[in-house]
């Protein structure tokens, strides 16, 4: 059942002699590409080598040695190692670096905040605003050099703490007393605000014009949310409206950035596992697993035998909970009003039960820690877990889907509305489900195999339409893979220790960088860590699933009605807490 | 036919609607209490559970499991004459490991040498910074912060627990966490036997 | 149960009209009827809002307190539940929520991040605690607060509806017609609060005469 290896390497030192060199640096791996040939490079890594899903896209402020360097990482959608190559330019204002938008378009949101939070200019790039902040913030927040209002100190634990730590608020510490930071001399009464003209000037170009001859009809724009029923939290979607029809659209996010890279460079590694529980908060279990892992990576450690089958359990457990409240939410934005997702969140409390048992919390769960997790599965708990597995859920699923899916109204809602062909899909990065719905079958317990995920006997679910109902039976068919794996999990289990590592609160990170994906309920969530051998990440980075996978929305409901683009948002799934951050 | 769809989907409806009646109307005849009692809370929690899922707060609470946390307390034994004999000793760990940095701890120095004594003057918790990750607990070498099961602490006002709100009796972490209670206190009298085992052989 | 605090304990009433004649003040009446239906604005921020909607769902039923009818419309809410951490970004909209509700209306500050900013305090867009710009009833810490504990911080909330008094209620206070109005924050180079205007120029003018003489 394991992938086939992958034997053919990559080497673009030789297919570009004078335009790349390898990475030297220790802990690090792949290529430097000049700047000035990147495209050119990029084309090649595509077309020639076979690169065709470029997953992440960021920058590393390299202070000290007055670098910037942007962090392409390419993989193959039939499976295997991905290419890393990059690209570093001298630390000057402004940092330009060609975009790639015109080779992988999936890049556009990423290329954007990388714009926003390091002020890298991708030059080319046609619509390079701010994305997570607003138009006129001063100054580019990942930068290492800037500091936030309520900067203490480079890195935590914070001395002021303890041993003579008298209680202040952190707001008497700023000269604005709050959480505020203006430039020196700053009047806030002759400030000119800076207005939202750029986001409807990008709207309008890639608005569809009225067809000459035909009956000139007028355009309106409408902006959704960021408070709004049915944008699954706090988006904003600028459309522009003919009749009913969508010609045009925007979506605009960062309502709920709260500054998860940031903090997690000031945290210790350790400090960053319950920070990771707020990025998806339905899937805390998937998350720890993503960042535990990378790390592990960059520390070189084994996990513990018994541990590795806790934390399948635990992930699966989440992807089949996460399928049913996406059930649910998608019945909710289509207008069945609550039963379905009563159902659904029935089901839900019962898996959230063996979380809290096992971890203490129902939704932020911090279960995993380096080399394991935190605490062995009670008895009684594993007897629940078995019972729910082998019982009940298989039971619920198949009522769920008798109480769904023949149902007239919701076929004629699903089906054939919104079709995501696979080349879109690729070219747009997007991955999870919604890319599988379009018969491609990508994931990545299987394509590219992390913790013990080869040793279970699964189908990787695909369906070929790439249609709303596609998307919405491949999520059944996961929930029905994911109980295959639990139940060999379960039969398979070892008696042993749950982690490999003593218990401490400082580990030890050798230099180096890292990239771990694992195959989230909503596509691939990786990150990215950087570290150069503090007790605290240098760069850490998480590509959540839902932020790009947002990028093809743009494509998919043009020509679409606006009801159905709601129905299209629950579609893909996402999570604000991951598509902010 | 078209409907039929529908139709199929209200039959689940409609058994659903049935079993609240039927579950009741059993465990009537078993004659047991289904509501506000452990067992019926505890058989709602369970894989059996259909009909009416929901446990009636405040009149009836969930069970929380052992591990339940919520927000950090401070452990005190009650010594001789009711003096609280605190566990924390200051040292620090669980202020430094805390992710959001919500523990403020004052080291208590001897007026007379200068040099620090094992007790906090005082501990400070933001409650309304604390993401109740736990941290603290896990990592305390003696046993001395510990995760509440009390989750009724909603006020009218910011909540920055000093030590008077932060201590509880280890009765009470005994009551909320029995298994933990008693494997930490076998431990603790292993290392004690342990200690003094030593200390006689060093006499002898 | 309802009943018995809607009378007056003072108030001997015969036996068997005890079902039928409840003797009380206009204030118990009016707080009664308020308390018991608190409409919250469906208004969900980040991972708080998930606990919020759980607690509407069927194990935990805000339906029993007469909260089920969660309304996306500030002009039909009495409560706006702050679920969540409050960005800089988002705040004028929550701002503009706040001032379209009617009155009487109530803010909770559920989970750490509204009360303070929580374990995201730090962060550059997070603002510290919602009651900065909006008068807060509850404060219901936790991270996430069970929906349990959310249940628990909205009981605290009718009990300090049952206290109020149709006579100092600020929203039949004719001298405090506007009280309750928020001016609309602006995004500027940051967040800036339109009431503070003055202190922030001044400070900005001291950070400029410190980084003259440094």
């Amino acid at each position: 059942m394991a992938t086939p290896v992958q034997t053919q390497t990559v080497d673009l030192v030789a297919r570009f002699p004078g335009m790349v060199t390898a990475d030297a640096r220790p802990g690090y791996t792949g290529f430097i590409v000049n700047k000035e040939n990147l495209v050119e490079v990029a084309t090649a890594i595509r077309d020639e080598f076979g690169f065709d899903l470029l997953t992440a896209v960021t920058g590393v402020d390299y202070l000290a040695e007055n670098k910037m360097e942007v962090v392409y990482h390419a993989y193959k959608t039939t499976g295997g190692p991905g290419l890393v190559f990059r690209v570093q330019v001298e630390r000057v204002d402004p940092v330009e670096v060609p975009s790639l938008i015109n080779i992988w378009p999936g890049v556009d949101f990423q290329e954007r905040e990388a714009w926003d939070l390091l002020g890298i200019k991708f030059t080319g790039h046609p619509d390079l605003r701010r994305i997570l902040m607003w138009e006129g913030y001063e100054g580019h927040p990942l930068r290492k050099d800037w500091k936030e209002p309520f900067f203490e100190e480079e890195a935590k634990p914070f001395k002021s703490r303890w041993p003579d730590g008298q209680h202040t608020f952190a707001e008497n510490k700023n000269p604005f007393r709050d959480n505020l930071k203006f430039p020196a001399d700053f009047d806030p009464e002759k400030f000119e605000v800076v207005n939202e003209d750029g986001l409807y000037a990008s709207l309008e170009r890639h608005t569809m014009k009225n067809e000459e001859g035909s009956l000139n009809t007028d355009h309106i724009v409408v902006n959704m949310g960021p408070h709004h029923p049915s944008t699954h939290g706090v988006l904003r979607v600028a459309v522009t409206l003919d009749g009913e029809t969508i010609i045009g659209l925007k979506p605009v996010m960062g309502y709920l950035h709260r500054n998860h890279d940031k903090i997690g460079e000031r945290n210790t590694y350790l400090q960053v596992i319950p920070y990771t529980d707020r990025l998806d908060y339905f899937n805390s279990m998937s998350n720890n697993f993503g960042y535990v892992t990378t790390v592990e990576k960059l520390m070189k450690i084994q996990v513990a035998e018994r541990a590795e089958y806790i934390r399948v359990i635990m992930a699966e457990l989440s992807r089949i909970q996460n399928h049913l409240i996406f059930i649910g939410m998608l019945m909710n934005d289509l207008g069945t009003m609550y039963t379905p997702s009563l159902y659904a969140f029935e089901e839900r409390e019962l898996v959230l039960d063996i979380f809290e048992a096992v971890s203490g919390a129902r939704m932020m769960c911090n279960y995993f820690r380096f080399g394991g997790v935190v605490r062995d599965i009670p008895d009684y708990v594993m007897q629940k877990i078995k019972d729910l597995v082998l019982e009940r859920l298989p039971a619920k699923t198949d009522e769920m889907e008798r109480f769904l899916n023949e149902n007239e109204i919701l076929v004629a809602r699903l089906k054939g509305i919104h079709v995501l062909n696979a080349e879109d899909a690729i070219k747009y990065s997007v991955t999870g489900p919604v890319l599988r719905a379009t018969g491609v079958p990508y994931d990545l317990r299987r394509a590219d195999p992390y913790s013990i995920y080869d040793r279970f006997d699964f189908d990787v679910a695909v369906r070929q339409n790439g249609d709303m109902m596609d998307n919405y039976l491949i999520r059944f068919d996961e929930i029905r893979q994911s109980l295959r794996i639990l139940e060999q999990a379960l039969k398979q289990i070892p008696q042993g220790p749950i982690n490999s590592q003593k218990p401490q609160y400082q580990v030890r990170v050798p230099a180096g960088e890292a990239y771990g994906r694992i195959e989230s309920p909503k596509g691939e969530l990786a990150f990215y860590v950087v570290s150069n051998g503090k007790p605290n990440p240098y760069r850490y980075h998480v590509r959540p699933a839902s932020f790009v996978n947002l990028t093809a929305v743009e494509s998919m409901c043009i020509g679409s009605k606006i009801a159905d683009f709601v129905a299209l948002l629950a579609m893909l799934d996402i999570v604000m807490g991951e598509l902010d951050r | 036919m078209y409907g039929k769809g529908i139709l199929k989907g209200l039959s689940v409806t409609w058994k659903r609607f049935w079993d609240t009646y039927t579950e009741d109307i059993s465990w009537m005849l078993r004659g047991k209490k289904r509501y506000n009692t452990e067992e019926g809370i505890r058989h709602r929690s369970s894989k059996d559970t259909k009909g009416i899922f929901t446990v009636q707060y405040p009149e009836e609470q969930l069970i929380v499991p052992e591990e339940f946390r919520y927000v950090p307390f401070l452990v005190y034994d009650e010594g001789a004459d009711g003096k609280k004999e605190i566990r924390c000793t200051s040292c620090g760990i669980c202020s430094k490991v805390c992710p959001p940095q919500c523990i403020w701890i004052v080291r208590t120095n001897d007026p007379s040498t200068g040099r620090p004594v094992p007790v906090p003057t005082n501990f400070y918790v933001d409650m309304d910074i604390c993401m109740n990750c736990g941290f603290c607990a896990e990592y305390c070498p003696f046993d001395a912060i510990k995760m509440d099961h009390d989750f009724d602490i909603a006020s009218y006002d910011r909540n920055v627990y000093n030590l008077d709100k932060l201590l509880k009796p280890a009765k009470y972490y005994a009551e909320i966490r029995p298994e933990n209670y008693t494997r930490e206190e076998e431990a603790r009298k292993a290392k004690e036997a342990a200690k003094a085992a030593k200390a006689e052989a060093a006499a002898a | 149960m309802e009943n018995e605090k809607l009378s007056l304990p003072n108030y001997n009433i015969p036996e068997d009209l005890e079902n039928v004649v409840a003797v009380t003040t206009l204030d118990r009446l009016y707080n009664w009827g308020r308390r018991s239906s608190v409409w919250p604005l469906m208004f969900g921020l980040a991972c708080c809002a998930i606990e919020m909607i759980a607690a509407q769902t069927a194990r935990y039923d805000m339906a029993r307190f007469g909260m089920e009818v969660m309304r996306p419309t500030p002009r039909q809410a009495d409560m706006m539940l702050v679920s969540g951490t409050v960005t800089k970004k988002m705040l004028p909209a929550i701002i503009r929520l706040y001032n379209q509700m009617p009155e009487p209306k109530y803010v909770v500050a559920m989970g750490a991040c509204a009360s303070s900013g929580g374990p995201f305090k730090e962060g550059y867009n997070v603002v510290a605690g919602i009651d900065k710009f909006l008068p807060v009833d509850v404060y219901i810490p936790g991270c996430p607060p069970t929906p349990q504990a959310l249940i628990a911080g909205l009981i605290k909330l009718q009990e300090k509806i049952d206290r109020q008094s149709i006579k100092t209620v600020r929203w039949y206070n004719k001298e405090k017609k506007d009280g309750n109005y928020v001016p609309m924050p602006i995004l500027g180079p940051d967040l800036i609060d339109v009431r503070r205007n003055a202190d922030i120029k001044q400070a900005a003018a001291v950070a400029k005469v410190t980084q003259e003489s440094a």
